[in-house]
């Protein structure tokens, strides 16, 4: 057993860090929101020419194929940076529904464009309040007809993977008359959210089919690699305010009501990225495993960012409340990291229905 | 990265599975048998005994001291394979070789290794531990057990004084004990390490009668008891570096303990709601159930990175106190959902329930595994002070001569 990242993953995670902190600050992740930008354009292109956006797109399709864990590592830095890119929606999501479901044709008219960053993807599984994974959604004879919401990053996305009734997708261009797009009311002000309705779209159905688990399983234990990145973000912000914090005479830091907190946020983030590992060692080594490894990692990244973010506004006090301080911009993205590919209620459905000899679904 | 065992390790795991399922079923205590501390001490120290003779006694210890001299990752195939049996297997041997053999090897003379290690894996000697007092437990520094040297010329030294939690004290053979040998320096300075034959005259140990029903810890009273100078182990005043190697080995060891998850699962999934299904289909049930499996996982996978660094040679340091901290809390959070799952059945089980228990003995336990091996709030602090380098708390004793402290 070798329960660590090689030296070389650490590597690419030092390198998509470093990055990170070069272009995408916390003044630059504010002039973003006071400037109405949906998504830090030259931070894509940055990532794209370092091959970050096809690290785990297949070599054949522009890719660097790399596995679970070395994506794991660098969305760990995109959580990190709270960086405003659409990489879960186009890379995560889209890229791999493609590479999973799609046609020969399909993968090598949209992979080498999604691993260059020349065309954005996203993938509409939500249709508004209900299932998150939902699929009113219909595709008959090429025309798609139904609506998705909220959709992350559909206002700069070229293409959309959709959920579709029978459980399938299809693949629609989002610039053409059939497509409507309405900008949502954003709660993460960093990623903007639409409505997408099709009226008679011309669409493509994907050939592969009982895709979704895999697919959401995968991208479970990515968004855990995110929410860990985040969490410790919110920690060391945390613990170096309340260092530099003079209170009472002595740093803030010092006081146990505050050493005791960031120490229970320092537990949980790290129960998460051992679950993490795991999820990202199952996705590439153990696929039966992935089920229950995906839904760990998935539960115990979301308790971990949800306690690192809520704690780290409270320990910088009233000027935590303030835009000029950084909290806030992982307060709002927990919220949405908490509930995108479903909430917590559904993720213990799936931890308990992947457990063996499980025959105790929920009704 | 790789979770499964490499060529090395299964070959390993198969030869320590081969010697215990030759070995391990005549030695396994039955389901629900209940014996006499006594017997199941006596019935540790065969298994000790049948450990050394197979060659699986002190595996990580270095082979010229008796050991096997494996890896980390080796130790936890054998204690993983080990687990499968139910073997008499507790304080009364473990405080020996997790916790008396690494001070022995690190910090007793030659003589000492030589008269100590080899009985100690061969289960010849077993240890009990002579640390807490009635009025030092978290800050263990402040312990009042003095010891002075005898007056007359033999080197000897003299120790009054009272331990407390000392766990199999009754039935072991030898303790380590701390003693302040120097009152007029500082608390950590002024304390001295021993080891002590527990039938020296003066020692006498009272069994604790605790909320579990159980008497495994005892007051051990220390009254003019006469230890040789031999038996010091390190330099006087340097019996607090010798605690810390002893609370390093009692951290690491912590948290392999059984898991309560799974078969709750079980529980509720066989267990019928009243409403044509059984208690698993409950909303409310299955987060709290899926988020306890959750942190156990990362308990497990967390282990697992630890003992990765520990084979690469690197110090976990006080991230092995995050994982005692999450499975003690985690452990009485579960087990409390256990009994509450089972509603008056939890509290008052069918004649022959012994799983119900079971349950109820270690909602209980769990108690003193938040207090024992590192205080939540203990490790809290060594968490935040030592792994995100957050300042110390404002110690009033810590340059002040310890007989000027009020007590």
């Amino acid at each position: 057993m070798n329960f660590d990242l090689s030296d070389e993953q650490k590597m690419l995670g030092e390198q998509a860090r470093a990055l990170l902190s070069d272009l995408s600050s916390f003044d630059r992740l504010r002039s973003l929101i006071d400037s109405g930008a949906e998504w830090d354009e030259p931070l894509w292109r940055a990532l794209a020419e370092m091959g970050f956006l096809g690290a785990a797109i297949p070599e054949e399709h522009g890719g660097l194929g790399l596995g679970a864990l070395d994506l794991g590592v660098i969305m760990e830095a995109l959580g990190a940076a709270n960086a405003a890119v659409p990489f879960t929606s186009s890379i995560i999501l889209s890229a791999e529904a493609i590479r999973l479901a799609g046609s020969e044709a399909q993968k090598a008219a949209w992979l080498p464009k999604l691993a260059s960053g020349e065309s954005i993807a996203t993938f509409a599984y939500a249709e508004g309040p209900g299932p998150v994974f939902a699929t009113g959604a219909t595709l008959a004879g090429g025309k798609l007809s139904g609506s998705k919401s909220p959709v992350a990053d559909a206002g700069i996305a070229d293409v959309a993977v959709v959920l579709v009734a029978g459980g399938g997708f299809a693949l629609v261009e989002l610039d053409q008359p059939g497509v409507t797009r309405t900008k949502l009311d954003s709660f993460d002000q960093l990623r903007a959210h639409y409505r997408l309705d099709f009226a008679d779209a011309a669409a493509e159905a994907m050939p592969g089919t009982g895709k979704l688990d895999r697919l959401i399983d995968q991208a479970a234990v990515q968004a855990a690699f995110e929410a860990v990145g985040a969490a410790e973000a919110c920690l060391h912000m945390a613990r170096d305010y309340a260092m530099e914090r003079q209170m009472f005479g002595r740093p803030l830091a010092g006081y146990q009501a505050i050493k005791h907190k960031l120490a229970d946020v320092a537990v949980a983030t790290e129960l998460a990225r051992s679950n993490a590992y795991y999820g990202g060692w199952a996705a590439e080594s153990s696929p039966d495993d992935l089920p229950a490894a995906a839904a760990a990692a998935r539960l115990s990244g979301i308790k971990c960012l949800e306690l690192a973010a809520r704690e780290n506004l409270q320990v910088h006090g009233g000027i935590g409340y303030t835009f000029e301080a950084n909290c806030h911009f992982y307060y709002r993205r927990e919220r949405m990291l908490a509930v995108h590919l479903g909430n917590r209620g559904f993720w213990a459905d799936r931890l308990l229905n992947a457990q063996p000899g499980s025959q105790g679904k929920a009704a | 990265m790789d979770f499964n065992d490499n060529a090395q390790e299964a070959a390993f795991r198969a030869e320590a599975r081969a010697w215990l399922a030759a070995h391990a079923p005549a030695h396994v205590l039955k389901p629900g048998e209940k014996i006499p501390d006594t017997e199941e001490a006596d019935r540790g120290r065969a298994w000790m005994r049948e450990l050394y003779a197979g060659g699986w006694s002190g595996l990580t210890f270095p082979k010229a001291l008796g050991g096997r001299g494996l890896s980390g990752p080796e130790a936890v195939i054998f204690a993983e394979e080990e687990g499968k049996y139910h073997l008499p297997k507790g304080p009364f041997t473990s405080i020996g070789t997790g916790m008396a053999l690494p001070v022995i090897a690190r910090h007793g003379s030659d003589e000492q290794k030589a008269r100590f290690i080899e009985a100690t894996l061969k289960g010849d000697i077993t240890w009990c531990q002579l640390f807490s007092e009635p009025s030092a437990g978290s800050d263990l520094a402040a312990l009042r057990t003095k010891a002075v040297r005898a007056g007359d010329g033999s080197g000897d030294w003299i120790v009054n004084g009272q331990k407390v939690w000392s766990s199999w004290a009754h039935l072991t053979d030898w303790g380590i004990l701390v003693v302040r040998t120097d009152p007029s320096v500082p608390k950590h300075k002024g304390l001295t390490f021993f080891v002590v034959d527990m039938k020296t005259p003066g020692i006498e140990t009272r069994p604790i009668r605790q909320i579990s029903g159980a008497s495994e810890f005892n007051e051990t009273f220390l009254t003019d008891v006469r230890i040789p100078d031999a038996n010091r182990l390190g330099a006087e005043g340097e019996g607090w570096a010798c605690c810390m190697t002893v609370l390093m080995g009692e951290r690491l060891g912590s948290g392999a303990h059984r898991s309560g998850v799974e078969p709750l699962i079980d529980y509720a999934a066989s267990t019928p709601d009243g409403y044509g299904g059984t208690m698993l289909d409950d909303r409310a049930i299955r987060q709290q159930l899926a988020e306890a499996l959750a942190e156990e996982q990362g308990e497990r996978f967390f282990q697992a990175r630890l003992r990765t660094m520990v084979s690469k040679g690197e110090n976990p340091g006080a991230l092995a106190g995050m994982v005692k901290l999450a499975y003690a809390g985690r452990y009485q959070k579960t087990n409390g959902l256990a009994l509450e799952l089972r509603g008056l059945a939890g509290i008052a089980p069918e004649v022959g329930d012994t799983a119900t228990g079971d349950v109820q003995y270690d909602y209980i336990y769990s108690t003193v595994m938040r207090i024992a091996g590192g205080a939540d709030e203990v490790l809290r602090n060594q968490i935040a002070e030592r792994v995100l380098g957050m300042p110390g708390e404002v110690r009033m004793d810590k340059d002040v001569p310890f007989e000027t402290l009020k007590g």
